[in-house]
C-alpha cells in the first residue's frame, strides 16, 4: 500500500507492557497520526537461555524447558523434542504410545487455537468469544490433569515413551469432549467469525501473499491463510500421521485478497474441525500397551548431530540436536515458527493503522516464550 | 422541581422566606436528590453491566459481596477507589489534569437537569430542553481532550483526539435525528414531547411515522457513540490504548470517568427514551383500562430496557477501526438522517 506521510512522524512505544502484544513483545512504531509508517519489533523480553541449559542437563531433563517455551501448546513442543531424540537413539515407539501422543497433540492444538481465536476476537474489541473459547478449553486442560497432573506444562512426552497411561475411560471422555464441541465451533463462527464488523475489521489487512510468505520462511496456518498447501503432518509424516484421514485447510480469499488476517483466523478455525477429525481416528486405532516399554534406561546417543520437524499449532518447530557421545546433547537449537512469523511483522505492518497492528500481531498468533526461548 | 418546592412548604414557616431563596432552595434540593439517583442508578448498572455480560461469557460475575448475587459489589469497589492512592504523573500538566474528570462528570450529570421522569418529577422544564442536552452532552468532548493532553502520555493523547474526533461527529447525525421529532412536535421542551406521545404505544414516535422510526436507529447508534460504547468505543480501545484518554487516572479521578460514562448512558437513554418511546407515557391507551403504573417508573423502566441494549452491543460487537467510524458516520448515518429530516418535515407541513 502506498501512502504518503506529511513528514513529521512520533514514536509510539508499543510494549513490552501492552495489552495486546502477546506476552512481551515491544514495537516501536512510527506512526504518522493513527497510520504506522514502520514497525520494529524488539524482542528478548523473555529470554531465559533454553538453548544453554539444555547443554547442560541430560536429555530427558531438556523436556520440561521445551514445555516453557510455547506455553499455549506444551505438548507439541515436547512431541517434536521427543521425536528428534528418538530418532538419534533409533528408538521405535508401540502403536499405544504413537496414538496417545497423537490425541494429546491434536488436543492441544485446539487448546492453542481457541486461545487465538479468543484472544484475537478480544483484540477486535470483542469480549465475549474470549471466555467461550476458554470454556472450551477448560474441558481439555482437565483430559489433561487427570492424564498427567499438569494443566499446562505437563513433562508428559518421555523419550521412548509416556509418563502415564490414561486413566481408564479416557477415550470415552474424549470422544465427549468432541462430541461436545463439534457443534460450538458453528457458534463461535455466528458470533464472532462471520460478524460483518470483524470481517471489516480483518479482510484485507496484513496481506502477506504467498511468495512473500515464503520468501519469509512463515509457516503453518500463517503460511497456509496465504494459500499455501504446506503442512509438515502431510509432506513429511511423523508419528505416522499419512494413516490418518484429514484435509489442510488453506486461505481462500473470501473478503479480500488471499493471506488476510481473516485468513489466517479462519484456517485455525477450520484446523480446529480437522484436529477432531484425527482425534476420532486416533481413538479408534487405540490397543492396548505398555507406554513405557521402550524408555530407555539411560540415554546415551552416538556422537551425531539429528533434525526433525514437527507441526505445532503455531507453525513448522524444528529441533537440531547434535550429539558428542556423552550424557548431555552437545547443542540443541530450536527452529521457532513465531520468529519467522513475526520477522514478517514489518513487512505487514507497513502503512497500516494502529488498530491494524493489533489485528496483525493477533492474526499471526506469537508466543513471545518460544520467539525468544 | 414544583413537587419538591410543595415538599418544603411543609417545613415550618418555609412559605415566609422570599420567593426567590424558596426557589433557589428548591432548585438545590432537587439537585441533590438527582445526584443521589443519578448515584445510586450508576451503581446499579454497573452491577447490571456486570451481570449481563457474566451470564452472556457463561459466567455468574459477582456473588459474594453483600449476599444476594453480589449486590454489594460496585459499592465495595467505590469504596475501594475513593480509599486509593491519587497519582497524578510527574511530568502531567496538573490543573487540566484535575478539572478534566470534574468537566466530564458534570457534563454529563447536567443533562440529567431536564429528563422528564413523570409529569411532575422533572428538575426544571427548559423550553429549550432538547438543546440544553445537545449543548451540555458535547461539552464533555472538551474535558476528554483535557484529560488525554494533560496526561502527557501517548496513548492518552490519540484516545482524546479519537475522543474528539468521534463525539464531535456523531453529535451531527444525532441532532438531525432529534430534529426529525422536533419537527413534528413543533417544541424543543421535554415534557411538550412527551406529552404529544401520550395516549399508547401507537403514539410513541417510534411508531407514529417511518420517519421518526428510522430516526430512532439513528439516535441510538449515534448515542453508542457519544457514550463511548462498543462498537464505538474507540477512544477507550483497550486492546490499542490500554485505556484510552484515562490511561494515566487512578482512583477517585477514575472513577469520575467511569461514573461521567454511565451517567452518560442513562442520558442518553433518557433522550431516546422521551423523543421515541413516549417518555413517561403508558403502553396502553387509556380506554383499554386504569392506567396503574406511575409515570416515573414507566420512564424507568424503559430506560433500563435502552441501557440493557447497549450493554448486549457491547458484549456482542467487535469494535470498528477509526476510519470505517468516520465513514459510518458521515456518508451513511447523516445522508440517512437528512432523508428522514426531510420526510418528517414534510409530514409537519402536509399532513396536519
Amino acid at each position: 500500500m502506498e501512502v504518503e506521510y506529511s513528514g513529521e512522524t512520533m514514536t509510539l512505544n508499543m510494549g513490552p507492557q501492552h495489552p495486546s502484544t502477546h506476552g512481551v513483545l515491544r514495537l516501536e512504531l512510527k506512526t504518522d497520526g493513527e497510520i504506522v509508517a514502520e514497525a520494529v519489533p524488539h524482542i528478548g523480553y523473555l529470554h531465559r537461555c533454553f538453548e544453554k541449559h539444555a547443554e547442560n542437563v541430560d536429555y530427558a531433563g531438556v523436556v520440561p524447558f521445551t514445555d516453557r517455551m510455547d506455553y499455549c501448546a506444551a505438548m507439541n513442543n515436547e512431541l517434536g523434542y521427543v521425536l528428534t531424540v528418538e530418532k538419534l537413539l533409533g528408538i521405535k515407539v508401540n502403536n499405544r504410545v504413537r496414538c496417545l501422543r497423537v490425541i494429546m497433540a491434536e488436543l492441544n492444538r485446539i487448546a492453542s487455537h481457541l486461545i487465538a481465536a479468543g484472544t484475537y476476537g478480544n483484540d477486535m474489541g470483542s469480549f465475549t468469544p474470549f471466555l467461550h473459547c476458554f470454556r472450551d478449553r477448560e474441558r481439555i486442560l482437565d483430559l489433561f490433569e487427570e492424564t498427567c497432573g499438569a494443566r499446562l506444562l505437563y513433562n508428559y512426552n518421555w523419550v521412548g515413551g509416556l509418563m502415564f497411561d490414561v486413566k481408564p475411560g479416557f477415550e470415552d471422555r474424549v470422544i465427549e469432549f468432541v462430541d461436545y464441541f463439534e457443534p460450538l465451533i458453528a457458534d463461535l463462527n455466528r458470533l464472532l467469525s462471520h460478524n460483518y464488523i470483524f470481517i471489516k475489521r480483518t479482510a484485507g489487512v496484513g496481506i502477506l501473499p504467498p511468495e512473500v510468505a515464503i520468501s519469509y520462511g512463515v509457516t503453518g496456518p500463517n503460511l497456509r491463510g496465504s494459500g499455501v498447501k504446506f503442512d509438515v503432518r502431510k509432506d513429511d509424516p511423523y508419528l505416522g500421521y499419512e494413516e490418518f484421514d484429514f484435509d489442510i485447510p488453506i486461505g481462500k480469499g473470501e473478503f479480500g485478497p488471499i493471506g488476510s488476517c481473516y485468513d489466517r483466523y479462519m484456517v485455525r478455525i477450520w484446523e480446529v474441525k480437522e484436529c477432531l477429525k484425527i482425534i476420532r481416528q486416533a481413538v479408534k486405532m487405540l490397543t492396548p500397551g505398555d507406554v513405557q516399554e521402550s524408555i530407555p534406561k539411560r540415554i546415551k546417543p552416538p556422537a551425531a548431530d539429528v533434525y526433525m520437524r514437527t507441526e505445532c499449532p503455531r507453525g513448522e518447530m524444528g529441533y537440531y540436536i547434535v550429539s558428542d557421545g556423552g550424557l548431555k546433547p552437545y547443542r540443541v537449537k530450536v527452529k521457532s515458527p513465531c520468529f519467522t512469523a513475526l520477522s514478517a511483522l514489518p513487512y505487514m505492518a507497513r502503512g497500516a493503522m494502529i488498530a491494524d497492528i493489533i489485528a496483525i500481531i493477533g492474526s499471526i498468533d506469537i508466543v513471545l516464550g518460544e520467539i525468544d526461548r | 422541581m414544583e413537587s419538591i418546592r410543595q415538599l418544603l412548604q411543609m417545613i415550618p414557616r418555609f412559605g415566609e422566606l422570599p420567593q426567590s431563596f424558596q426557589i433557589f432552595c428548591a432548585l438545590l434540593a432537587s439537585c441533590v436528590v438527582i445526584l443521589v439517583l443519578a448515584l445510586v442508578c450508576v451503581l446499579y448498572l454497573v452491577w447490571m453491566e456486570r451481570k449481563v455480560s457474566a451470564h452472556m461469557q457463561d459466567r455468574l460475575g459477582p456473588m459474594y459481596v453483600g449476599g444476594w448475587h453480589g449486590w454489594a459489589q460496585t459499592i465495595a469497589d467505590a469504596l475501594k477507589l475513593l480509599l486509593k492512592e491519587d497519582i497524578i504523573p510527574a511530568e502531567a500538566d496538573g490543573l487540566l489534569y484535575r478539572v478534566a474528570p470534574v468537566l466530564v462528570f458534570v457534563a454529563a450529570f447536567a443533562a440529567t437537569a431536564v429528563l422528564p421522569f413523570g409529569a411532575q418529577s422533572i428538575v426544571t422544564d427548559l423550553n429549550i430542553g432538547v438543546l440544553y442536552v445537545v449543548a451540555i452532552t458535547s461539552l464533555s468532548v472538551v474535558g476528554i481532550i483535557m484529560a488525554g493532553w494533560a496526561s502527557n502520555n501517548k496513548y492518552a493523547l490519540y484516545g482524546g483526539m479519537r475522543g474528539a474526533a468521534q463525539i464531535v461527529s456523531y453529535e451531527i447525525p444525532a441532532a438531525v435525528a432529534i430534529m426529525t421529532v422536533v419537527i413534528l412536535v413543533g417544541s424543543l421542551s421535554m415534557q411538550d414531547i412527551v406529552r404529544a406521545q401520550l395516549g399508547g404505544i401507537h403514539r410513541w414516535f417510534l411508531f407514529r411515522n417511518p420517519f421518526t422510526f428510522g430516526a430512532f436507529f439513528v439516535y441510538f447508534i449515534c448515542s453508542l457513540a457519544e457514550v463511548n460504547r462498543t462498537p464505538f468505543d474507540i477512544p477507550e480501545a483497550e486492546s490499542e490504548l490500554v485505556a484510552g484518554y484515562h490511561t494515566e487516572y487512578s482512583g477517585m479521578r477514575f472513577a469520575f470517568f467511569y461514573l461521567a460514562e454511565y451517567v452518560n448512558m442513562i442520558v442518553v437513554a433518557g433522550v431516546a427514551t422521551t423523543l421515541f418511546l413516549g417518555g413517561w407515557s403508558q403502553v396502553l391507551p387509556a380506554r383499554w383500562g386504569p392506567q396503574l403504573i406511575p409515570g416515573p417508573v414507566m420512564f424507568t423502566a424503559k430506560v433500563i430496557a435502552l441501557i440493557f441494549v447497549q450493554m448486549w452491543l457491547r458484549w456482542a460487537l467487535p469494535r470498528l477501526r477509526v476510519d470505517q467510524l468516520m465513514y459510518v458516520c458521515w456518508k451513511v448515518m447523516l445522508p440517512f438522517a437528512f432523508v428522514l429530516l426531510l420526510g418528517s418535515g414534510f409530514l409537519a407541513v402536509y399532513w396536519k
